[in-house]
């Protein structure tokens, strides 16, 4: 099937009610090894056994950078290929990824503490993430706020781009300012420099976050059609009775 | 550094972790259900989408 078939709003939800309980066991089975396997990692020489820590954090961290990227795309399908999912997509992310930035900010709090004495600095790596998150909070709040659908989707639409403007300054605040947030240690020119032992699992963990996240989004996009039925047919009874 | 020093911390977050994680499932659970259940209640009413009518025709008229 190609992608552009899934533009079908019936054949989506066909497709994922399909997917979701497959994707769902797989999440279940990635999550469970990769918990194994972050459990039994070595204790870092400097963090000690806080490096745990970071198999929620990092993962939390980029999920919530990828699902902004997700609805930067899906906000050039409302505005420039007015793609009848793409706000349906855009939609549904926003909470998601709202919910991993939040936990990627309470993780590196909870690092920050024993690792640098304080929960919370205003560095640039932190000041952005937690902008990041606030945009978040703005999208949802939009579409709660504009109660023309169409209307709503070109707004968060133009939000999300200009939002998108975050992404690369979370991502290269550790090289541009001085921070206290260390520079980036898996995704560098050179290669990581995380021992396999800790870099193994924190991959995994990764990937179950990450289809965690495939599976929870198909699942609210189709909780979003089903809306959109909703209010159609309360539109139609409404003007029946009327 | 002894490996249980900062345990109040790491039990912190993976239960930080399991709280945002369990709540994402049961919103999305809990909304399916919810939509599914309007869904039905609007369609008992005899209220349909022109798609789902002509759907129904298609398939009654192909069975005759």
């Amino acid at each position: 099937m190609r992608l552009s078939e899934l533009a079908n709003p019936s054949r989506f939800l066909r497709t994922a009610n399909l997917a979701i309980p497959w994707l769902g066991g797989a999440t279940a089975m990635v999550f469970a090894f990769a918990i194994y396997r972050a459990m039994l990692a070595p204790d870092d020489y400097q963090q000690g056994a806080t490096v745990k820590i970071m198999f929620l954090h990092v993962p939390s961290a980029w999920l919530g950078m990828l699902c902004w990227g997700l609805m930067t795309i899906a906000a050039l399908g409302t505005l420039v290929w007015r793609h009848p999912l793409a706000d349906v997509a855009a939609k549904a992310a926003a909470p998601l990824g709202a919910a991993f930035t939040l936990l990627c900010l309470v993780t590196g709090s909870l690092w920050g503490r024993p690792e640098w004495g304080t929960y919370w600095v205003w560095d640039a790596r932190l000041t952005s993430e937690l902008i990041l998150f606030l945009l978040y909070l703005g999208v949802i709040a939009l579409w709660r706020t504009v109660e023309d659908a169409s209307r709503a989707a070109r707004a968060v639409a133009i939000l999300t781009l200009v939002g998108a403007i975050d992404l690369p300054i979370i991502k290269f605040s550790v090289d541009w300012w001085n921070t206290l947030h260390q520079g980036a240690s898996v995704f560098r020119l050179g290669g990581s420099t995380v021992d396999p032992t800790i870099l193994i699992p924190l991959l995994l963990m990764a990937a179950a976050f990450t289809l965690l996240f495939v599976t929870l989004l198909l699942a609210a996009m189709r909780n979003e059609i089903l809306r959109r039925r909703v209010r159609t047919l309360r539109l139609l009874q409404a003007s029946a009775t009327g | 550094m002894p490996a249980t020093a900062h345990i109040g911390f790491i039990v912190a977050a993976y239960g930080a972790g399991v709280v945002v994680i369990v709540a994402l499932i049961t919103w999305v659970m809990f909304d399916y259900r919810l939509q599914r259940r309007i869904l039905a209640e609007l369609e008992t009413t005899g209220v349909s989408r022109r798609s789902a009518r002509d759907s129904a025709e298609r398939t009654v008229s192909d069975g005759a």
